[in-house]
């Protein structure tokens, strides 16, 4: 079993102060064995910060993000899963579903993570999954009006994924999961 | 001679050691064979060693200590002696035969210790003998160890209420009186020790004093410990008397531990209510005494009993505390001609803790301790002691400690004032002190004069207009600054959309003072704020009696355009790019076609002028097309000339890749789902078909520079870009294009060995059967395809 933590578009400090308090002390070190962020940090202290909650980090830039080491996408391989990993602002039509697919086709991947429309979603894809963790902090977004904190961890444990998104709904953490098995003709690599 | 060399005394010690030793072992052998006479003679001839003036008094100290133990045991033979029918009072005579005086009193204290306990007097009496007779002894060092011998031997004989050794009426008197009188003279004697000996060894004797300092106190710590001594008998008689003393002996050293000892050993409610008396001494003494400390420990000490004991507070108000201690730390102040900015503000610092603690609800009080502080600030110029800034520091913070709360601190007017006399460094410090504090208790700050107060006191990360030239701040620090201020903007808050546009307006007007290399870290988050701003406004109309609203959303677009006007110029345009696009789509929101235009035309311009990097050009191109895809607000006449010159740009791009992809990407700019006037098939076929020869072009270059076909990924991009509209159901993208597409990809890749290519061709024909299988009128289409 491995939790890999999922999150992205803090926009601190342009659009959000910090991470919310409750999410803070939900997400302390020694639990998490990856984390994965779709990027837009913005600033150097974030990117301290998710290191101190698990140092094997895994990021995306994001358009706001000034440290040009950080590249435009990434994959990685967790246990029995392929995880695609980029921050979106470059597949137009932004968040279009379609679109991401391709992308997730392109890389071959199980699971494509991406951010950028500060909107959680989850979807199961020709068997594959297509996750936005949305934005950690709930940063003010153009493409989407209301936007509520949230991030999203992974259980990865042999073929099944259960994907549990934590959103801040009203200074309440609400938790959703969506169970995700990989079968055998899903197994892209030839 | 020279007396005082270190060789000299520790001969000096010896021998008088040897001696001393010698006749303790007589005085001994005497009281074993029961012999009075010559236990009487060999004591008096040990306990004359203690007549040298040779020693130091550590090293006489030593010597004091062991005559006391020898006359601990005479004391239990004086004591056999009068169970054996020796009478106490013969006794208390023969004593006094002794030939030396220092002798005789030491022995006359052991027979009166006796002569006390067999109550064949009052104690009292003989109590008041014994320390009158030790005036004999004036040579301080020897009165002083005379006296403390004297103390003693009394403590547990005290006629004091409720001992056995209680008398008359007055008995408490009798016992405070005896120790004051003990306490009063070995003050002056201790005190005239630093009269004693040349000039040049002040130093060491006042060491040496300080170590002797305790024999002193202990008398009044035996006040302390009485029982009679109740706040009455007290506040009449002993902190009188013995502040009286201390005000007359007007010595520094004895000023300052005496008035220490006070504070420590008497109980906080006696303090309390004796306040005036005892902060009425400390304007009297010496300049130089370290006042500060004094006063500091009184109301620590009153701030924890009042903190304990919370049914004491009623006390506090009624003594009026706080303004006794104000009013008294002015007077020292004032009496201290030479005391060090630091003392005084130090002063101060621990009455605002006191009050801070004591009167939490008294935020007047706080306020006059600042005001009180600036008095005396005022005189002088910007501070430049590093300890005293940071006491005002220290000054400043307690408030925000306190009340955890940034607006509570806010509405002490003379808070700013004090901040004044800070150097710009320290400025910083304590506005990074203020944003943290803010920050930790997520304090909102909700109106546009808390706002304005706010932004004063923290002007010291917030403009550079009176930065010293030349010093360079560590840019790490700087940079942690200024996204803690940027933190800090999003704090500022207020629901109501008018006070929010009076916030963000003189957040504006202090930003944009800020100069050059705080725009880029303060100018994103006023935007995010005037941008979520415009979400708030009440929609058009919703207003049935017309007021006009002041605010509204063409006036913040304006207020925006100012903003990131001043960004290029920083120069940051990679920013004011991405802002302006931002503003753009909210624009697109709000139906403001001209303004939107406005905005993407501004980026327009910074793309052309100031985006030179091609990566950068990239990611801008992108973030063009993405935003522009996403606007309905344009009419056909803006839209074209955005998007023509969005595809424009894609040409060129410096690589064929991505000009590629660009190209492609723009044809998404032609489809827009659920907008019937943005869907021009024939404008996407085209845009593909010029991928597609981008693609190619790509490839020949690639092909001839290094002898081996190129990357066929574009054109499995392009075909899944094919298979998207497609599927949408475009009539111009055919069956045809697509299984010409397949084969030419086919044919390229039995060419090639590319194995990222060759999974990606592989997941994109795996997708067509799986949306094949789907069935319904997408499976139909995919049916149609032959692979």
């Amino acid at each position: 079993m491995v939790l890999v933590l999922a999150l992205g578009d803090l926009h601190v400090p342009h659009r959000a102060a910090d991470l919310p308090p409750k999410f803070k002390s939900m997400l302390v070190p020694g639990k998490i064995q990856h984390i994965i962020c779709t990027g837009n940090l913005c600033i150097k202290e974030i990117h301290d910060y998710l290191k101190t909650i698990c140092p094997d980090l895994h990021i995306v830039r994001g358009e706001f993000d000034e440290d040009a080491r950080y590249p435009e996408n990434k994959t990685l391989t967790i246990g029995q899963f392929k995880l695609g990993l980029c921050h979106g602002h470059q597949v137009i039509p932004w968040g279009d579903l379609d679109s991401l697919a391709m992308l997730q086709r392109q890389l071959d991947v199980d699971i494509l993570v991406t951010g950028h429309t500060h909107q959680f979603t989850a979807y199961k894809h020709e068997g594959g999954v297509v996750i936005n963790p949305g934005s950690a902090t709930g940063a003010y977004s153009s493409i989407n009006q209301e936007v509520n904190p949230s991030f999203v961890l992974m259980d990865i444990d042999g073929l099944r994924v259960v994907v549990y998104v934590y959103e801040l709904i009203d200074g309440e953490v609400k938790v959703d999961k969506i169970d995700f098995k990989k079968t055998s003709t899903s197994n892209s690599a030839p | 001679m020279i007396a005082d060399g270190a060789e000299d005394e520790e001969k000096w010690l010896a021998a008088g050691a040897a001696a001393f030793k010698q006749n303790a072992f007589y005085m001994q052998r005497a009281i074993d064979s029961n012999n009075l006479k010559d236990a009487l003679k060999y004591s008096a001839q040990m306990l004359s060693e203690l007549r040298t003036s040779k020693l130091s008094p550590h090293k006489y100290y030593d010597l004091y200590m062991r005559a006391f133990d020898e006359l601990r045991k005479l004391e239990i033979f004086f004591t056999e002696e009068t169970r054996r029918g020796c009478s106490v009072i013969e006794l208390y005579e023969l004593v006094q035969h002794a030939g030396n005086i220092l002798p005789r009193l030491y022995l006359l204290c052991t027979a009166g210790s006796v002569y006390i306990k067999t109550k064949e007097a009052p104690a009292k009496e003989i109590l008041k003998d014994l320390v009158e007779m030790c005036r004999g002894i004036q040579h301080p060092l020897r009165g002083l160890f005379l006296r403390s011998y004297l103390a003693q031997i009394s403590r547990d004989k005290l006629p004091d209420i409720g001992s056995e050794y209680e008398g008359d009426a007055d008995t408490v008197t009798d016992a405070v009186e005896f120790v004051l009188l003990n306490f009063t003279e070995m003050n002056k004697l201790w005190v005239r020790m630093q009269h004693q000996g040349p000039a040049r060894e002040k130093e060491r004797r006042e060491k040496e004093r300080s170590e002797l300092r305790d024999l002193v106190g202990k008398n009044l710590h035996v006040l302390s410990q009485l029982e009679g001594v109740d706040l009455d008998m007290y506040r009449d008689t002993v902190l009188p008397r013995v502040l009286e003393q201390i005000v007359n002996c007007r010595d520094a050293i004895a000023q300052y531990y005496l008035m220490d000892c006070i504070i420590q050993v008497f109980p906080d409610d006696y303090h309390l209510q004796t306040l005036d008396v005892l902060l009425g001494a400390c304007p009297q003494l010496q300049p130089s005494v370290d006042i500060m400390t004094v006063l500091s420990r009184l109301m620590e000490r009153l701030s924890s009993y009042a903190a304990l004991n919370a049914e004491v507070l009623p006390y506090f108000l009624q003594v009026e505390a706080f303004s006794k201690l104000n009013n008294a730390i002015g007077k020292v102040i004032e009496a201290q001609e030479d005391m060090p900015i630091l003392s005084a503000v130090t002063l101060y610092s621990s009455l605002l803790k006191f009050t801070l603690h004591v009167h939490p609800d008294r935020l007047d009080y706080a306020d006059q301790v600042l005001g009180s502080c600036i008095k005396q600030l005022s005189g002088k110029r910007k501070i430049d002691d590093s300890r005293a800034t940071k006491e005002i520091v220290t000054l400043l913070s307690a408030p925000l400690e306190k009340y955890n709360d940034v607006v509570t601190a806010l509405k002490l007017t003379n808070y700013p004032l004090v901040l004044e006399y800070l150097d710009s460094e320290t400025k910083r410090v304590m506005a990074t002190v203020i944003i943290r504090s803010i920050m930790k208790n997520n304090t909102l700050i909700a109106t546009a004069e808390k706002v304005e107060a706010l932004l004063e006191l923290i002007s010291g990360l917030i403009n550079d207009l009176d930065e010293p030239q030349g010093l360079e701040v560590d840019e790490d620090d700087f940079e942690e600054e200024q996204n803690s201020v940027a933190r800090l903007i999003h704090m500022l808050y207020n629901d109501d959309p008018e006070e929010m546009f009076k916030i963000i307006s003189i957040l504006k007007n202090h930003i944009l003072t800020g100069g050059p290399k705080r725009l880029k870290f303060t100018v994103p988050p006023l935007v995010v704020s005037a941008l979520k701003l415009i979400r708030r406004l009440p929609v058009e109309g919703d207003n049935p009696f017309g007021k006009e609203a002041s605010v509204s959303a063409t006036k913040i677009f304006q207020f925006l355009n100012e903003i990131i006007e001043a960004l290029p110029n920083v120069p940051s345009p990679d920013l004011a790019f991405r802002l302006y696009l931002q503003c753009a789509e909210a624009a697109n929101k709000c139906d403001e076609e001209p303004i939107a235009y406005e905005f993407f035309t501004q980026a327009y311009i910074l793309y052309e002028e100031e985006i030179s990097d091609s990566k950068a050009q990239v990611t801008a191109l992108q973030l063009i097309i993405g935003t522009l895809q996403r606007m309905h607000v344009f009419g056909v006449e803006n839209r074209d000339t955005l998007t023509h010159k969005a595809m424009g740009y894609s040409a060129k791009l410096l690589k064929k890749p991505e000009q590629c992809r660009a190209v492609y990407g723009c044809s998404h700019l032609f489809w827009l789902e659920g907008h019937e006037a943005i869907q021009d098939g024939e404008r996407v076929l085209r845009c593909l078909k010029r991928a597609l020869k981008i693609a190619n072009s790509a490839q020949q270059m690639t092909s001839a520079a290094r002898g081996s076909t190129g990357s066929v990924t574009l054109f499995i991009e392009i075909l899944n870009k094919y298979l998207y509209f497609y599927e949408k159901g475009i009539p111009q993208i055919t069956v045809g294009t697509v299984e010409s597409l397949i084969q030419l990809i086919k044919n390229e890749e039995s060419m090639t060995s590319e194995p990222s290519a060759e999974s990606f061709f592989a997941s994109t024909l795996r997708f067509m059967e799986f949306q094949k299988e789907k069935g319904g009128a997408i499976g139909d289409r995919y049916e149609e395809i032959k692979v």
